[in-house]
């Protein structure tokens, strides 16, 4: 059984049909990427995966279980995990904040009035910053980061429940070349080591063909290709309206 | 109930549902426009009144409408062009908070102008009498109010939909960007579209007197009305607030028809509610658009100092030994009000939700503490523990739905809770006392001393104040505050924001109603005034004055505007609309906030 498997998605705003008829799966340990032109509906996927929109028709189950219907965060204690294209994250806290934050829920601890959250696990968070390399910024406020580092902290808030499913969308914009390697690079071990599905949506052709084991190619909100990355560079379709000269 | 009686209580309500258009529709255009929630919407249509009844003795009724609604805009032009203008940038919260000086200052103004007793409107010559329908008389001029409704609607569409004009207004209303790349001089736009909304609540009020008479009272219940109706109707939505007027102009008079008048708000409330859980945007309303982004930048709260509060109360503890009993008595005022305001900070500060209402849970803390002591004769310390309960079950009511809005929508409602909270204790005289409340609400004999109750309240204050300060500081304060933050991140991370809002709303009820149940105790007497809109602004300015972005600011807020409070009543005959105006200047000198 996938981890994620889609059959027939669809979503539209008003007059926009943003996704049509998208099917794919993503299996344990797989990095996937989700390719396509600006306006191609990746976002408007990963926001029907997580439960923030609602789509139109079709079905997404997690491991086998139906997740339509179900609000973010329920869909979040099913164990998935997301980045956002524009970052978001707690700004009035620190890093280390931020991180303690995603373990306190993932401890079911949200409505406790106990002991302050500053001193809830602290060496775990840290433990999860330092995987991301934002272990000597644990005491920042998130407020003043570069945008290069927040996504580094979504990442490990991303980490931060033992997520099956890990959806990043544009997870290395912002960063320079050598930094997208390592972060993917990252991602990748994750996958493999914890087998945890991973899809990102990426606009680096290199970060792509050099971390996906497979590719979908959305363009106008319909797959146009799916498969190997040998594969999928192939296809004239994709070349024609996406890959272009690349 | 008879059929020919369903007729006319019908027909009452279409005529009801004329003047709550007129407002709502003003109330809409000016927020489509500058996205400004214009608190002071009631006040406009409560001075087309007094005007038109006043013009009405010299010019004659027929004149004197027109010539109030100009008079009204003009008002709304000096308005917009000398206070709003300055502010259209600011955040929202100041915004809300400029708006509603004025609501103490026209207030005031009228007060001034017109004093304290209401002031009956003529009738309009040539359509004083009744007509027969279906054997029964009514008045002709409720007929001319009945139509008055549906032909501004038309005008207003065709204005809107058919002239230049209305094409920029539309322009501006659906992307403001875009409406100043294409030319549109905004400034002049703004100016217009403010007076013609004043024009619109001018003339509806001014229309409206020969069916009630002018008071000052009038300006909040018109203003929550509206509320109600743009909730109800869509925020924005000029469609939707002629379909809400009817809605709650119909609600309204079949109440009142029947016999159950006390009923109309809860009837209104429950419409309300449901529309609400069905359609959150209201029956014709889009979503506003930033309801719903990454988040907004937010400065670090800092961490408690229990160490400041300990030294407080130590130094709060000696002071009886060399103060008067006239400063015990302010000590006490200030403790309650600190509590008071820092249970708000808990919804404001870290919860992120304007509340324009939180009077309402004081409110509900003090009658319920007198009513317990007076018709159940509940000893006075069992009152005093169990009125917070009842303050927090009345904030889970309301909360619930207040969490499912945000923005101003949320502040609206919240307002508008409070006004039905403040109308129910003003009308439901054999529980409440009505208009002269409850007296004789005396503490135990062992508190009778200025001096006990001081240090009972200094306890239960600060022990209170330490409470949410630790709150704050929990994981629950951090859940909370992380849906500030950034909902979409917080939702997925597995926070329930709504569920966190709610439990907030409970928390900051409960902790109101020990505040106000140990006012209602030192004063000895709970008036309407208790939970009156003016007071649930009080505590906003106390918030904002201490800064909301800080722990203990709520108190030293709280403590000065007390203590202004005090000194103003004492020497100024106009102390709110001197509030008012202190609230204007600070807004204006500090358009990006008082305190950052
Ligand atoms: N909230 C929205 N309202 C209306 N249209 C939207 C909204 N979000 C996205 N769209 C439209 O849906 C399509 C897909 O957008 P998106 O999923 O963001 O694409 P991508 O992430 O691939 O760039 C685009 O045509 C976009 O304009
Ligand atoms: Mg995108």
């Amino acid at each position: 059984m996938s981890a994620l498997e889609v059959r027939g998605l669809s979503k539209a705003y008003g007059g926009v049909q943003a996704v049509r008829d998208v099917s794919f799966s993503v299996d344990a340990g797989e990095v996937v990427a989700l390719i396509g032109p600006n306006g191609a509906g990746k976002t408007t996927c990963f926001n029907l995966l997580n439960g923030q929109l609602r789509p139109d028709s079709g079905e997404i189950a997690l491991a086998g279980r139906s997740v339509v219907g179900l609000r973010p965060h329920q869909v979040w204690r099913l164990g998935v995990g997301r980045t956002f294209q524009v970052t978001a994250t707690f700004s009035s806290m620190t890093v280390r904040e931020n991180v303690q934050v995603a373990l306190l829920s993932h401890h079911r601890k949200l409505f406790s009035l106990g002991k302050p959250a500053g001193r809830f696990q602290v060496e775990e968070a840290d433990a999860l910053l330092a995987r991301v390399g934002m272990q000597q910024q644990a005491a920042r406020p998130c407020a003043v980061l570069a945008y290069g580092d927040l996504k580094r902290v979504e990442l490990a808030v991303a980490l931060a429940n033992r997520p099956r499913l890990l959806l990043m969308d544009e997870p290395t914009a912002g960063m320079a070349s050598d930094e997208r390697q390592a972060l993917m690079q990252l991602a990748a071990a994750l996958a493999r080591s914890e087998r945890i599905a991973v899809l990102f949506t990426e606009h680096d052709m290199e970060v792509v063909f050099n971390f996906a084991s497979r590719i979908i190619v959305l363009h106008g909100g319909e797959v146009i290709a799916a498969g190997a990355p040998d594969e999928v560079r192939a296809n004239p379709r994709v070349r024609e309206v996406y890959l272009g000269n690349a | 109930m008879s059929g020919s009686a369903v007729l006319l209580q019908f027909l009452n309500g279409l005529a009801g549902a004329s003047s709550l258009f007129l407002v709502a529709a003003g109330l809409s255009l000016i927020f489509g426009v500058s996205r400004i929630v214009n608190f002071a919407h009631g006040s406009l249509y409560m001075l087309g009144m007094y005007l038109a009844v006043s013009l009405s003795g010299t010019l004659g009724f027929w004149l004197s409408v027109p010539l109030a609604a100009a008079l009204v805009a003009a008002a709304g032009l000096v308005i917009e062009t000398t206070l709003l203008r300055r502010i259209y940038k600011a955040p929202e919260l100041l915004q809300l908070l400029a708006t509603f000086a004025l609501v103490l200052i026209i207030r005031d103004a009228a007060l001034w102008a017109w004093g304290p007793e209401d002031r009956l409107g003529p009738r309009a010559p040539g359509l004083a009498g009744a007509v027969a329908i279906a054997g029964r008389q009514f008045p002709q001029y409720d007929l001319l109010l009945i139509c008055l409704g549906p032909a501004v609607f038309i005008a207003l569409y065709l204005l809107l939909s058919r002239t230049r004009w209305g094409t920029r207004v539309r322009a501006a209303s659906q992307d403001r960007e875009m409406a100043a790349a294409l030319g549109v001089n905004e400034r002049r736009l703004f100016t217009a579209v403010f007076a013609l909304g004043a024009l619109l609540a001018g003339f509806g009020g001014a229309s409206a007197i020969p069916r009630e008479p002018a008071s000052l009272q009038i300006d909040l219940a018109v203003m929550s009305d509206a509320f109600v109706v743009v909730v109800v109707g869509g925020l924005g939505s000029i469609p939707g607030a002629f379909l809400a007027a009817l809605l709650i102009g119909e609600v309204k008079a079949f109440c009142i028809g029947l016999g159950y008048s006390e009923l109309t708000l809860a009837i209104e409330f429950i419409v309300m509610a449901v529309v609400l859980v069905f359609r959150p945007w209201g029956l014709l309303g889009r979503p506003l658009a930033e309801t719903r982004g990454p988040g907004t930048l937010q400065p670090p709260l800092p961490a408690p100092s229990f160490l400041l509060l300990g030294g407080l109360a130590v130094l709060l503890a000696i002071v009886p030994v060399f103060a008067g009993p006239y400063t015990i008595v302010l000590l006490t005022d200030i403790l309650v009000f600190a509590l008071f305001a820092a249970s708000l900070h808990l919804l404001m500060g870290p919860g992120g939700m304007p509340s324009f209402g939180h009077a309402a849970y004081f409110g509900l803390g003090a009658y319920t503490a007198g009513l317990l002591l007076l018709r159940a004769h509940l000893p006075m310390e069992l009152s005093l523990a169990l009125a917070p309960l009842a303050a927090a079950l009345g904030a889970l009511v309301f909360g619930w739905f207040c969490v499912q809005l945000s923005g101003v929508y949320l502040a609206m409602l919240t307002l508008a809770f409070a006004q039905i909270a403040w109308s129910v204790a003003f009308q439901w005289d054999r529980l409440t006392g009505g208009s002269n409340g409850l007296i004789g609400v005396w503490p135990a004999p062992w508190l009778s001393s200025k001096q006990a109750y001081y240090y009972l309240t200094l306890v239960l204050c600060l022990g209170a104040v330490a409470l949410l300060w630790r709150l704050i500081d929990s994981p629950f304060g951090y859940a909370l505050r992380a849906g500030r933050d950034s909902p979409l991140r917080a939702a997925a991370i597995g926070i329930d924001v709504r569920a966190q809002q709610w439990a907030a709303f409970g928390i900051a009820g409960l902790f109101a109603g020990v505040a106000g149940a140990l006012y209602a105790f030192s004063k000895g007497s709970i008036s309407p005034e208790t939970l009156s809109v003016p007071r649930s602004v009080d505590g906003l300015v106390m918030v904002l004055l201490g800064g909301v972005q800080t722990l203990s600011g709520p108190l030293w807020g709280a403590a000065l505007f007390t203590w202004l409070e005090d000194s103003l009543s004492r020497g100024v005959e106009y102390w709110r609309a001197a509030i008012g105006a202190v609230i204007l200047v600070l807004v204006i000198a500090f358009p990006r906030g008082i305190f950052k």
